[in-house]
């Protein structure tokens, strides 16, 4: 079930991400902003651990939960440490994810080759 | 010309060829879908070999990543995506392509000011945003702090 | 002799396209037209290792090929305006560094062609010019990394959207002789009809066009069916089908129209949205398919109307709209056909 549910949940983000493209103006920048953002504040109003809880991977991997990470972080770093977790929670939590993004990017740079689309 | 500009932006908005809504959101949904599905998979083989919950998120993430990363290197992430739409954009792993084709295609422009600047040209957004919205929520909570904790 | 009409100037002894040569890429060598194209290419790098390069080398070869089909050497040109869409026109100012021959820079974004081929014709008409260069050139990848994402990056592309084109076109022109008569240029007038969407150039322009068509009718006094085409440049599909519009509301019904952007490709088959676009899109269309037409006198008598978007990165994200200029000529067949 956790598959099923994993598949449908995340599918049902990305088709909702698909309609903001097709039906308005935005930018995909503006709208990965807007999962992002969007992510926290589902988590801060404890709308999205349940959806996490339930979709596993589904809720997890699109940018929504990318969002819901860096609130878990912030809130877990606020309880334990105090004010100095406001800075320091957010991004410890997604540290993972930047990192092992920019490693692949510089390490992709020497390997790779700009690809024609053509 | 006699057209006025409000006239002609009308006209605009009803020749303009619309999107096929139903193909795209399928597609995303099912790319989107499969993704995540994938995301599943890595996950509770994680969690079977004795990871937390959390690690076992954590080596998700970056094993997406990591396909991403191949995926984009190879020049089949952009072939993919131009027909999964949001579907391939909305993952982690389309993050992940986001800092990976930036990476690539500036190198030409050196690996300081090319790669290293221009690698957040549009995932930088993305982090810049998310932090701030993580900042402000930690500071309501501390505010709030007295009362909750 | 040239008089001056309106916006119109209309060239007496008309200046004459000696030699003309298109060349392509990849996309350009599946599309409708390849068979027009002097050279095509199924790599886009031709040999180079950026992309700006290869769009330099694209030009140069335009350039070349087009001095060897008139048996001229470089040395004899005594003007080349050439254009790209590339940011501050490098693509032309390093084809031109190799050719060594005088050059003037052109930017009218996608109406350089008609521009260059308007300006060469006043000037080789007054004298300053015997033998002159006519280039534009544009690269799809140069584009696309400049102005939108980095080529891996999987962005979506709205159905409005129209394709740069990986091709450039050059043209020789002389003050009289045997080809293609240049019987009159009209310069436009930059139009802004308030369009803002980047992904919409095509109805960001037509207003260009349909300006630009009706000051030259104006200043001639000739109707829409004294030709046996009118040409635009890099319209698409949505542009022209909003040119029509326009005109209808002037009370003009266009009905021998080609849009060189719809020309180029199959814009179905070769998935490129609205269709084909950039400095190179209309240069090649009319060195490759127009121009040879004309030769043949397949037809006797076209319009060619290029249309520019000349707004910047810079200025779409301050939200200014998008004006648009377009450039127009009048071609006419050679007496004989040749």
């Amino acid at each position: 079930m956790n598959y099923l549910w994993a598949f449908l949940i995340g599918g049902a983000i990305c088709a909702v991400g698909q309609l903001f493209i097709d039906l308005t103006k935005l930018t995909p920048a503006r709208i990965l902003t807007g999962y992002v953002v969007a992510g926290v504040v589902l988590s801060a109003v404890g709308l999205y651990a349940p959806l996490a809880e339930f979709a596993g991977a589904g809720a997890s991997v699109p940018l929504l939960g990318f969002g819901h990470l860096l609130a878990k972080g912030v809130r877990t770093a606020v309880a334990e440490k105090g004010a100095i977790g406001i800075l320091t929670g957010g991004l410890t939590a997604a540290s993972a994810g930047i990192t092992a993004s920019l490693v692949c990017g510089v390490v992709c740079s020497l390997v790779g080759k700009s690809h024609d689309q053509n | 010309m006699k057209m006025t500009a409000q006239e002609y932006a009308r006209r605009v908005q009803k020749a303009g060829p619309h999107s096929p809504l139903l193909a795209d959101c399928l597609w995303a949904f099912c790319v989107g879908g499969g993704i995540c599905l994938l995301g599943e998979g890595l996950r509770q083989q994680f969690l079977r070999q004795g990871a937390d919950a959390e690690t076992a998120g954590t080596l998700t993430s970056c094993t997406l990543i990591l396909l991403s990363a191949v995926l984009t290197t190879l020049g089949w992430y952009q072939k993919l995506a131009a027909k999964a739409g949001a579907g391939s954009l909305v993952p982690i792993t389309g993050f992940a392509n986001a800092v990976v084709s930036a990476a690539i295609e500036f190198k030409a422009e050196g690996r300081v000011p090319g790669t290293g600047a221009k690698i957040f040209l549009i995932a930088g957004p993305v982090i810049v945003y998310g932090t701030l919205a993580a900042v402000v929520y930690g500071a309501v909570l501390w505010l709030l702090g007295a009362s909750i904790l | 002799m040239t008089e001056r009409r309106g916006d119109t100037l209309l060239f007496h002894t008309p200046p004459v396209i000696a030699a003309q040569a298109a060349v392509g890429g990849k996309k350009e060598s599946d599309g409708p037209l390849a068979a027009g194209f002097d050279e095509l290419t199924t790599d886009n790098w031709l040999g180079q290792c950026s992309w700006e390069a290869a769009e330099k080398q694209l030009q140069l070869r335009a350039a070349r090929l087009c001095l060897q089909k008139a048996a001229l050497p470089a040395e004899r040109v005594d003007l080349a305006l050439a254009g790209d869409l590339q940011a501050q026109c490098t693509a032309s100012g390093y084809a031109l560094r190799e050719l060594g021959v005088p050059f003037a820079g052109l930017f009218g974004a996608c109406s350089t062609m008609a521009e260059a081929l308007a300006l060469g014709a006043a000037l080789c008409s007054s004298g300053a010019a015997q033998n002159l260069l006519a280039m534009t050139s544009s690269h799809f990848c140069a584009a696309e990394r400049q102005f939108r994402t980095p080529l891996s990056y999987g962005a979506v592309r709205t159905p409005t959207a129209q394709w740069t084109a990986t091709a450039a076109g050059c043209c020789l022109l002389r003050p009289a002789g045997q080809g293609v008569g240049i019987a009159a240029a009209t310069l436009g007038r930059v139009q802004d009809y308030n369009i803002k969407d980047i992904n919409n150039m095509g109805a960001a322009m037509a207003p260009a066009a349909a300006a630009t068509l009706l000051h030259y009718l104006a200043d001639t006094h000739a109707e829409l069916r004294d030709f046996d085409c009118i040409y635009t440049g890099d319209l698409g599909l949505v542009g022209s089908q909003m040119l029509r519009e326009l005109l209808a509301a002037e009370g003009l019904l266009l009905k021998n129209h080609a849009d060189c952007g719809c020309l180029l490709y199959d814009a179905e088959e070769q998935r490129v949205k609205s269709g084909g676009s950039g400095a190179g899109c209309c240069a090649a269309v009319l060195c490759a398919h127009i121009l040879p037409k004309l030769l043949r006198r397949g037809s006797r008598r076209v319009l060619f109307i290029a249309t520019g978007a000349l707004m910047s990165q810079t200025t779409f994200l301050q939200k200014e709209s998008i004006p648009a200029v377009a450039h127009l000529v009048e071609l006419t067949a050679p007496e004989k056909e040749s």
